[in-house]
């Protein structure tokens, strides 16, 4: 059972590194428009490279 | 940089809620040099073409430094310092996109976004903290036992402890409040089997115990942020809207200076100024006509569907719209002084008195929290008593407030509000009042205003038989020359019939009385009876009157349009069984002509804005219902009598302010559907009342014979929530 020690603290960490992602988004306001971002996906305009 | 910009727009308007309140002036005043950003609103966009098309065009623009499209709200902020919305909306339109300015000083989206934002963030760390403590709980639940066990409760409780106290903090926050005022709302309970649930845990683990209720703590939690979250979102959206609604009215007005006119906005505007209103432009002020005649439709204030001839000296109050020439007007008074906004005031204040509605969840939970206490203290007791064991006792205790903790109550009512307000959102209906479903479903009597609301307000040709065939073009040239309604109307039934117009010199508008021309050496004129020498007569419809410069002068009679939908929604209340009810400030005979036309027997005509509100105190008093459906300013004391009341977009601002309900097409049809989706949507919620009613008939006696586990209290809460929410989408 050691290796308990090692895959608690690895699952917490996972799961920890997702919160922080959830945050940085929810920080960088990308909640404020779903309807936009699902349709801007899908145009072409800043394929090659990202919008300055 | 740009998308910098756009974030210090947001900081700037957060940082001070009440520059957000203040009139635009010190506004103005307190950020002069800092370019505000231009917020416009566009309707009509739906894709990503859209999208990418708008930022586009305004991006090449000279002059404008970044585009930002919101599509959800049918946005975009343009950051252009020194550009004015009037020199963007052109180019917008120029791609085919509709847009209108919106006054940033009315959206205050900033505060509600960042409320938004942070009960996402309570349920995405309640979310982290729920699947860790499962995964160890699956462990405990499968049999670890004695060292094991205790480090998994002891780590649970590491995650466990900071969640609650940062998540739970709305619950805590609000059954603060609740106990403060002495209420017990649905919040205590909540914050109690929150608090019980931690310290027993903490409690079993420092002595090994079996059970420990981290799990059940920290998915409480989660799933009633849930509920939260779905009820927040729904007002924010209906909030947004009628904001939106608001800020498209940009207040300004041209004031007369000897340099030559210049826009100010409304709240500058102090009596004894002078202010130019063009046709087809509101009054913005109180105050009395200077110089210019004219005509003053006033149908927004009284009901009254013929326009009013207007010269110097005539009083005008704000709301109302001059339809044909220039005015200068004198401002006798304005901003909180003018008629319109004392009007406003007088609104909000019987909003207040209004006797304050306890929706179904209130009710459910005044009966709920002390039935839930009342248990868990019994069962607390029954245990002691019998084993004398002060453990074993507080632990059934708090599994009993654990299992029936209205978990499933706190989604039962957001889920469905939230399915409902979503569809009736689709349809074209904002709703503005949280319980006002709720009322809607309770409605048995529909009573209309006419002007504006059964019509669209917009005059409309009877017959074009009284004029000659010969006549006609001659007709179309002069309706194409003004812009008065009863012109436009006449025009387009003519253009309608394939007539082109003749050609007529020396072609000019006579402001207040009507258009004139030359025909082959004749003088043509079209206008009002006493313009043309002729007698109006006891005719109620409005009337125009043709004069082709020999023989007697031509009457053309108007009828009002009726709004698209208004004939199929009235039958369909008529149908349901509802009373209908036509109330209107107009004449007589057009509102016997409309009512018969719907089918409405029961009408008033010539009635005032304090009989309207009488009838519907009345209604009330018989024991009924009555919803209110109306627009204009004489309608607003009824409006706010009603039960529940729905006002079209077109309506002025004190209207749809006093309503429940704002209509956004012109398309009447919704407001029989919302009826009926009423009360589809509240069967559901006595539905899932029901629903988690069995769940706890079937869990408490298990809890409170003390059989239940930490395992048993996940499964009741998860599937209760589970199937509450299913239901309600259902009403999809």
């Amino acid at each position: 059972m050691e290796i308990l020690g090692l895959l608690i603290p690895v699952s917490l960490g996972l799961g920890g590194l997702g919160l922080l992602a959830f945050i940085w988004s929810l920080r960088g306001r990308q909640y404020d428009d779903p309807k936009g971002d699902a349709e801007r996906i899908l145009s072409s305009e800043w394929d090659d490279h990202p919008k300055p | 940089m740009s998308d910098a910009t756009l974030h210090d727009h947001d900081a700037r308007l957060s940082a001070c809620p009440a520059c957000d309140a203040a009139p635009l002036a010190s506004r103005i005043a307190g950020t002069r040099g800092v370019q505000e950003d231009i917020v416009l609103s566009l309707p009509t966009i739906h894709c990503a073409t859209c999208i990418t098309d708008v930022e586009r065009v305004l991006q090449r623009h000279p002059g404008v430094r970044d585009a930002r499209v919101n599509l959800t709200l049918r946005r975009v902020t343009v950051d252009a310092p020194g550009m004015t919305a009037e020199e963007l909306i052109p180019v917008v339109e120029s791609i085919g996109y509709e847009a209108h300015e919106l006054d940033p000083a009315a959206l205050s989206a900033s505060a509600a976004d960042r409320q938004g934002r942070d009960i996402l963030m309570r349920i995405g760390v309640s979310g982290f903290a729920m699947m860790n403590i499962m995964i160890l709980s699956v462990a405990v639940w499968s049999g670890a036992e004695d060292a094991t066990r205790d480090m998994f409760h002891w780590i649970s409780g590491a995650i466990a402890l900071p969640t609650v106290a940062f998540a739970g903090q709305p619950f805590f926050s609000s059954a603060w409040r609740a106990l403060r005022h002495g209420r017990l709302g649905m919040d205590v309970p909540i914050s109690l089997a929150l608090i019980l649930a931690s310290a027993i845990s903490v409690y079993e683990t420092l002595h090994s115990g079996h059970h420990a209720y981290f799990d059940a703590a920290v998915m409480l939690c989660f799933f009633l942020l849930i509920g939260r979250y779905l009820d927040y979102r729904t007002r924010a959206v209906a909030r947004s809207a009628a904001e939106e609604l608001t800020a498209l009215e940009v207040p300004r007005a041209f004031r007369v200076t000897p340099a030559g006119d210049e826009p100010v906005p409304v709240a500058e505007l102090v009596p004894g100024d002078l202010i130019r209103i063009r046709p087809g432009a509101r009054v913005p002020a109180d105050g009395e006509i200077a110089e210019g005649s004219s005509e003053i439709d006033r149908s927004l204030l009284t009901g009254e569907s013929i326009p009013v001839a207007a010269g110097p000296g005539l009083a005008l109050s704000a709301g109302e719209v001059n339809l044909t020439g220039p005015l200068v007007m004198r401002v006798t008074a304005a901003g909180r002084d003018s008629s319109l906004a004392r009007l406003t005031a007088l609104v909000a204040a019987a909003e207040s008195a209004r006797g304050h509605y306890t929706g179904l969840a209130d009710r459910a939970s005044r009966l709920y929290s002390p039935l839930v206490h009342l248990l868990a203290f019994c069962s607390f007791l029954g245990w002691y008593l019998g084993t004398h064991d002060l453990r074993l006792a507080v632990n059934v205790a708090a599994a009993v407030l654990i299992i029936t903790c209205p978990c499933a109550l706190g989604l039962a009512v957001p889920a469905v509000v939230t399915a409902a307000s979503g569809r009736l959102f689709r349809r074209g209906m904002l709703i503005k009042d949280g319980t006002a479903l709720e009322r809607l479903a309770e409605v048995d009597a529909a009573v209309f205003d006419k002007t504006g609301t059964l019509t669209m307000g917009v005059p409309q040709l009877v017959s074009l038989d009284p004029i000659p065939t010969d006549a006609r073009p001659v007709a179309l040239a002069l309706s194409q020359g003004s812009g008065h309604p009863l012109s436009q109307a006449l025009a387009q039934a003519l253009r309608e019939t394939g007539t082109e117009p003749a050609a007529l010199q020396d072609l000019r508008e006579v402001p207040g009385h009507g258009i004139s021309g030359v025909w082959q050496g004749r003088e043509v004129r079209l206008g009002r009876a006493d313009w043309l020498g002729a007698r109006h007569g006891e005719a109620t419809l409005s009337a125009s009157w043709l004069s082709l410069g020999q023989g007697a002068p031509i009457r053309l009679e108007f009828s009002d349009r009726l709004r698209p939908g208004a004939e199929a929604c009235v039958a369909r209340i008529v149908a349901s069984g509802r009373r209908v009810m036509l109330l209107s400030g107009d004449a007589a005979p057009v509102v016997q002509d409309l009512a018969r036309r719907l089918g409405i027997e029961e009408w008033r005509a010539g009635v005032t804005p304090v009989e309207k509100a009488e009838a519907l105190r009345r209604l009330r008093q018989e024991g009924l219902h009555p919803l209110m459906v109306g627009d204009g300013l004489n309608d607003t004391a009824a409006l706010t009598e009603a039960h529940v009341s729905i006002s079209p977009a077109s309506a002025l601002d004190a209207a749809r302010t006093a309503s429940d309900m704002v209509l956004m097409g012109s398309d009447l049809a919704p407001v029989a559907e919302a009826l009926e989706l009423a009360r589809s949507a509240r069967a559901r919620i006595k539905e899932n009342f029901a629903i988690s009613l069995v769940y706890n008939i079937v869990a408490v006696p298990i809890a409170i014979a003390g059989f239940a586990t930490p395992l048993m209290a996940a499964l009741a809460m998860s599937l209760s929530s589970i199937s509450v929410t299913l239901n309600a989408l259902r009403l999809r």
